[in-house]
């Protein structure tokens, strides 16, 4: 095993990428600083490789988050130049020679190094009511099931792949400027729900859509959609959801609950 | 005792200058100015054509000017810009489903920009009859 | 049961408060789609090909004008065409500012933006209601 990778490691190791690593240590800093790594480059190295590259051969005290390696546990987000990547599904060759700079996601608060404090995107992820409310006259487990056909599914599936990574968050401004705004990825996980049929939540729903901290701080920069790594379009949600809102306007006009 | 002090880091008021895509952004939103303006010399030539032909041509020469074909020149950029970017975000305005598939992004922009060349075509002849 | 009501009772009923964007991000986007579609062949005409004579200014006489305004059908049109887009820009303007971290005073922004709006399509308005021939 070792006698295989021993090779490969040496013939890549006379090439090397700087990767400036934004650090923050709580109980000795008072505000980040950069510091430089120097990595041995490799085309098919991760990002979150060569984190932990730095981890295992140069400071031992960078703190990062990683689990799957493999795009779906959605720990491993942070800010790669300034844009919010997913650190295992970016790669050092997409910016060789050039010198690579991390920093924790944005808009969030930074725990320690890399590491954000995500409390708050995890909050509005359960306050939008993320599971299937059933109708009240729900009919009994002896029933059977709820029958779905592939056209209905198709409705919110796309919306359905998140990851909560987080990166959408990091990439809308208004999140940024004002962290009240409910966001991309809870506003996509609360059409998930709106556009399943099996589910009867709908207008409890609605009600945290039609907030000004809804979908209405939401000035459609259409960031949070580039960023996202699964393809799951919540700009798209929120602009659906922004109609669907309206529609609520009008109809709460003429009659009022 | 808990260690922990999170820090939050300030968000400047030039965010948008440190970023290519939040610059573009701000000069979707920002085409706004001159088509506003535009608007008010569509108003005033309102005003001006309520107060009869002398007025109306008068209003009509100040558009001659050179800094009026400028000015002009610029609206005519920005609001192709603001164009571009409002077909652009079309499809995610759009919930429709052919066959249980979403319609393709690609249909619907392409669409728009048909409807934009029939329309345009269609006002010039009408302005000529 | 008893000890299931409290834990309910814990949970603070949330006050969700409805907001009235709906008004404005409908004119917003009629405003918006006008603009992407009108706009560029407006100022092509108004601005352009007829000051620079590229088109005959015969087509946007006086006479033609005035008729065409003071008709029942081109009256809407011109206020339509005239007011609208400004519903679009300055809802924008408003929202911009919150960008631009100007965080003061919204609610006088708020009346600002949108009343100057209200104000210049009143101001079209009037001006086509007193050229109106029925
Ligand atoms: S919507 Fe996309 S970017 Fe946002 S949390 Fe989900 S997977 Fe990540
Ligand atoms: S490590 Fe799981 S998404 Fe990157």
């Amino acid at each position: 095993m070792s006698a295989q990778t021993m090779p490969t490691q040496q013939a890549v190791s006379d090439k090397v990428i700087e990767v400036e690593i934004l650090r923050y240590r709580p109980e000795q800093d008072e505000k980040p600083f950069p510091q430089l790594f120097e990595v041995p480059y490799s085309p098919d190295m991760s990002i979150l490789e060569a984190l932990q590259y730095i981890k295992d051969h140069l400071d031992s005290t960078v703190s990062f988050r990683w689990s799957c390696r493999m795009a779906i546990c959605g720990s491993c987000g942070l800010m790669v130049n300034n844009v919010p990547k997913l650190g295992c599904k970016a790669f050092l060759r997409d910016y060789y020679p050039q010198k690579i700079k991390l920093e924790a996601l944005a808009n969030f608060p930074i725990e320690r190094d890399l590491v954000v404090d995500m409390g708050d995107f995890i909050k509005k992820l359960e306050e939008i009511k993320p599971y299937i409310i059933p109708a009240t006259d729900d009919k009994c487990l002896s029933e059977g099931t709820y029958k779905q056909t592939p056209e209905q599914m198709e409705k919110y599936k796309q919306y359905s792949m998140c990851i909560n990574c987080g990166l959408c968050y990091a990439a809308c401004p208004q999140y940024g400027l004002d962290s009240k705004f409910t966001g991309p990825a809870a506003l996509a996980l609360l059409a998930r729900y709106n556009r399943d049929s099996r589910d009867a939540g709908s207008a409890e729903r609605m009600k945290i859509v039609n907030q000004e901290e809804g979908v209405w701080s939401c000035t459609f920069v259409g960031y949070c959609s580039v960023v996202c790594p699964k393809g799951v379009d919540p700009a798209a949600a929120i602009q659906l959801l922004k109609v669907e809102s309206s529609k609520d306007y009008l109809i709460g006009m003429f009659k009022p609950d | 005792m808990s260690k922990r002090k999170p820090y939050q880091r300030e968000m400047n008021n030039d965010w948008w200058l440190k970023n290519a895509f939040y610059s573009k952004y701000m000069i979707r939103e920002g085409s706004s100015i001159l088509i506003t303006v535009y608007s008010l010399i569509l108003a005033w030539g309102v005003f001006r054509l309520s107060q009869g032909e002398e007025a109306f041509n008068a209003w009509l020469s100040a558009l001659q000017h050179p800094i009026s074909i400028i000015f002009h020149l610029l609206v005519l950029l920005i609001a192709l810009y603001h164009t571009i970017t409002w077909f652009s975000l079309a499809p995610k305005a759009v919930d429709l489903y052919i066959k249980g598939k979403p319609l393709d992004a690609k249909f619907i922009v392409a669409g728009h920009y048909i409807s934009f060349i029939i329309v345009t075509i269609f006002c010039l002849v009408l302005i000529m009859l | 049961m008893n000890a299931q009501q409290t834990t309910t009772n814990q949970l603070p009923e949330k006050k969700y408060i409805r907001s009235h964007e709906p008004i404005f991000w409908g004119l917003f986007g009629a405003g918006g789609m006008l603009t992407a579609f009108l706009t560029p062949v407006m100022v092509l005409v108004t601005g352009l090909l007829i000051p620079l004579g590229l088109i005959d200014a015969e087509h946007l006489s006086y006479e033609k004008l005035h008729q065409f305004v003071s008709s029942w059908y081109g009256a809407p049109i011109v206020l339509v065409l005239v007011a609208l887009p400004l519903w679009h820009t300055l809802h924008r303007i408003f929202h911009s500012l919150h960008d631009l971290g100007i965080k003061r005073g919204r609610d006088w922004q708020q009346v600002i933006c949108y009343g100057f709006a209200f104000a210049v399509s009143v101001f079209v308005f009037t001006l086509l209601l007193q050229m109106l021939s029925l």
